[in-house]
């Protein structure tokens, strides 16, 4: 009946031009109306790394409030990157939120992130490593909200009872092999830590080389100074004195640690929270990460305060943001939940007060900072993968494959 | 576990062998038994139908509130996807404007024909996800099978609660299950403790990464399986190596697969049971009165009376283990080594942790034609024979 199927597409056909038309949320308004009262209603959204976090939050939310007469939610995110990514489809974002560095240039690319950078006048008080890391088109768009780097934290009985004293913390790589070697015996390895680049790409620091280059717009993988870094890390691995966490059936570096699997990992200074609630028993020293050919070298990992471009309360949040992001804040949250400030001058105070978190706050001097191109999710979780096969694989495929990946995706990402 | 999709294939009634349609048969007259049903009976004088054009109206206004309902919310939004999986959509604004670039089939041939990672990535999962079916499907079939001739046993004791236990995997949370199978299968967990026992060295299940074929292969000493050569690694299709497509499943893949087999062979049992319940006594009785012994009666009454049962199964199965999403989630999202990536968790992956909603959608239809491919093939394979002339003896 080719006359009841025609009436059949064509009902059809306008049924859902109707429902495509009336969807209001797909709305073409690029400038939203900004509200200017002086009682504005701020959603915040945050990925909490547990209670302390939450707390800590809220309570400096309630406190803006009360101070600015606006009023603040603070929202838990389950998913954040899912949650952000549905919010910024819909068109209906929070007005503050947490930024991953990995989803940081996705965001800034599709136009969703405002960029207050140029508001906020101490910002060389900021890292600057952190800073780069969070520009996009030669804006600073977010501020880093905290910072965190690696250093290698150190099982103070098992370095005992091989034998070693405070005079042999590795400085070189050859130390740290060495040590390594004597540590290991039984159930205990040497070195135990994730087998993912945000932990191994330590040594490709040391060696002088790193996934890019400074300013993020040329792929540098295939160096020879990567390819000595990974050398060495193959060599540690194939001797049996490193190990990756998850060959010693542990997560991550801080609970091989813990439970004596390991003598010595690298890890952040979110271990200091981490052993205290689980291991409170364990004593274990932070030394700094030794030197490589090239010298020193570890990596920072933040994350950014976010302020949506659609949001319809921009300037109150920029105004909350900084109110969130100065230094007696941040020391109060570093007092919470174990981050490090990310503004240099109130580091210097924290560094007083935390005198056990000196490597990890001295290493923020020369720590390099995330890489942060639109689409390199999943290039560096490729070569995350990767690197959970190097004993079995040559250094020289893993980085050749990771600059042709990245290479692809810095010309489809700008 | 239970597929997510709403429109089942029914199982015929045409199974039911002496049942025979309710309508054209003046109502009070049963049908003889065994008597084969009037089963196409013509309709020879159609009642005259007054008002055709009216009914079909009425027919429409009843089913306009479902049409309606699936049109906005099934038909509408899958269109809307097969539009984006056309675009360079970041999510973050209007697909529907020119905001989004329109890249035609550039995400699909990113997919298949240009090389790079993309490509390397949907071929592993792809390579997957085909082991999971392979091994998931006829696992599961064959345990709901052998389970419901267990439990539909009349002189079994306790079937009430056999039914119960085998069925409990199926209710029970798949994250919840997947979370318990983690601690299960750890390096030095349950699992590997048992194995110590009986003297086997288990393997780190979770984060083992080699293929249990090439295992199988390197223990016969056919090829290295660290360092395959020859024709096998000098060869590829969309991107990966011969070596790496015939590798099989991953011991982590395997534990997977371990999982859903348990989870749902449950399910499919009750549909089985149900379908066995349904065969008629005298069927079974006569074919008991002409001598044929237990495996006759399976093979020659059991499993035709079946077969439209055995393709829903088959279907169901199919479908839902080419959409296998969640175990992967929780488990170890393509960890180890990318042996667990499915197409399914991959396009999740493009759209949500790389804002390329495009390539995401591009997935999911590549993935929805495989699957509408393979159940087109399963029933013809499965398809009722035409009779045959009758034999002359």
């Amino acid at each position: 009946m080719p006359h009841r199927s025609a009436t059949a597409a064509l009902v059809t056909c306008a049924a859902m031009l109707a429902a495509t038309g009336c969807s209001s949320n797909f709305g073409d308004d690029k400038k939203t109306e900004q509200d200017t009262g002086s009682k504005q209603h701020l959603t915040v959204l945050i990925a909490s790394s547990g209670d302390a976090e939450t707390k800590a939050v809220k309570e400096a939310a309630a406190a803006y409030a009360k101070q600015s007469g606006n009023t603040v939610t603070v929202q838990l995110a389950k998913d954040i990157n899912q949650q952000l990514a549905q919010s910024f489809a819909g068109h209906k974002p929070p007005d503050a939120f947490y930024v991953n560095s990995d989803q940081f240039a996705n965001y800034a690319k599709g136009g969703s992130l405002y960029a207050y950078g140029d508001q906020i006048k101490d910002a060389d008080d900021f890292s600057a490593q952190l800073r780069t890391s969070f520009t996009y088109d030669g804006k600073l768009v977010c501020l880093p909200k905290d910072t965190s780097t690696l250093a290698l934290a150190i099982n103070d009985d098992l370095w005992k009872k091989a034998g070693l004293t405070e005079k042999d913390y590795p400085t070189t790589w050859a130390q740290l092999k060495t040590v390594a070697d004597k540590l290991t015996k039984g159930d205990v390895t040497g070195l135990v830590t994730s087998g993912e680049y945000a932990r191994l790409g330590v040594f490709m620091r040391q060696a002088g080389g790193w996934i890019t280059n400074d300013d993020q717009t040329k792929m540098t993988a295939d160096s020879a100074q990567n390819t000595e870094a990974l050398d060495y890390v193959r060599s540690l691995l194939k001797s049996g004195s490193m190990k990756y966490a998850s060959q010693v059936d542990t997560n991550w570096g801080g609970e091989a640690l813990g439970k004596g699997k390991a003598a010595m990992t690298i890890e952040g200074n979110w271990l200091i929270g981490g052993m205290k609630a689980d291991y409170p028993d364990v004593k274990y020293t932070a030394v700094p990460l030794p030197a490589g050919p090239a010298g020193e070298g570890t990596l920072a990992f933040s994350q950014c305060w976010g302020v949506a471009q659609e949001s319809a309360h921009r300037a109150a949040a920029v105004d909350l943001v900084k109110y969130l992001t100065t230094s007696e804040q941040m020391l109060k949250n570093a007092d919470a939940f174990g981050v490090m400030p990310s503004r240099t001058s109130a580091l210097a105070e924290y560094a007083t007060k935390n005198p056990d978190a000196k490597a990890w706050v001295d290493a923020s001097a020369h720590a390099q900072g995330p890489v942060t191109v639109a689409g390199f999710e999943k290039v560096l979780t490729q070569f995350n993968t990767d690197l959970a096969a190097l004993p079995n694989t040559d250094p020289k495929k893993i980085l050749a494959d990771l600059q042709r990946n990245g290479e692809q995706a810095l010309t489809k990402g700008n | 576990m239970f597929p997510r999709t709403t429109s089942h294939p029914r199982p015929a009634a045409r199974s039911r062998a002496g049942g025979g349609p309710r309508t054209a048969d003046s109502p009070g007259t049963p049908d003889a038994p065994g008597e084969p049903g009037p089963a196409a009976a013509p309709r020879a004088k159609p009642a005259p139908r007054v008002g055709r054009r009216g009914e079909g109206i009425w027919g429409w206004l009843f089913v306009s509130p479902m049409v309606t309902i699936l049109g906005l919310f099934m038909v509408l939004p899958i269109l809307m996807a097969l539009w984006v999986s056309l675009l360079n959509w970041d999510g973050q604004s209007n697909p529907f404007s020119t905001d989004a670039q329109f890249v035609g089939l550039d995400n699909y041939r990113d997919l298949l024909t240009r090389d790079g990672l993309d490509r390397t990535l949907f071929a592993t999962s792809l390579r997957n996800n085909l082991y999971y079916v392979l091994l998931t499907v006829p696992l599961q079939t064959g345990v709901a099978l052998t389970l419901a001739l267990i439990v539909n046993q009349k002189l079994l004791r306790g079937r009430g609660a056999l039914r119960t236990a085998f069925f409990f995997p199926s209710v029970t949370s798949s994250i919840a299950v997947s979370t318990v199978f983690l601690f299960l299968f750890q390096g030095s967990g349950a699992v590997n403790t048992a194995l110590s026992w009986i003297g086997v060295k288990g393997p780190n299940w979770f984060n083992d990464p080699r293929g249990v074929l090439s295992l199988l292969l390197g223990g016969l000493g056919i090829v290295d399986p660290d360092d395959p050569s020859g024709a096998l690694a000098g060869h590829s299709f969309l991107g990966l190596s011969w070596f790496e497509w015939l590798s099989g499943p991953s011991v982590a893949m395997c534990t997977i697969i371990l999982l859903a087999v348990w989870t749902t062979s449950g399910t499919f049992m009750l549909i089985f049971l149900a379908a066995l319940q349904d065969i008629p006594r005298e069927l079974e009785e006569s074919a008991a009165i002409e001598g044929v012994s237990r495996f006759q009666m399976l093979r020659y009454v059991i499993l035709p009376a079946l077969r439209p049962v055995l393709f829903l199964v088959l279907t169901l199965g199919l479908i839902a283990t080419w959409q296998v999403f969640d175990q992967v989630y929780v488990m170890g999202q393509g960890a180890p080594g990318n042996t667990t990536l499915t197409p399914a968790f991959l396009s999740y992956a493009s759209a949500f942790d790389n804002a390329d909603f495009g390539q995401g959608m591009a997935i999911a239809f590549i993935l929805l034609a495989l699957i509408l491919t393979m159940t087109v093939l399963q029933r013809f394979l499965l398809r009722e024979r035409t009779p045959r002339p009758r034999r002359t003896r």
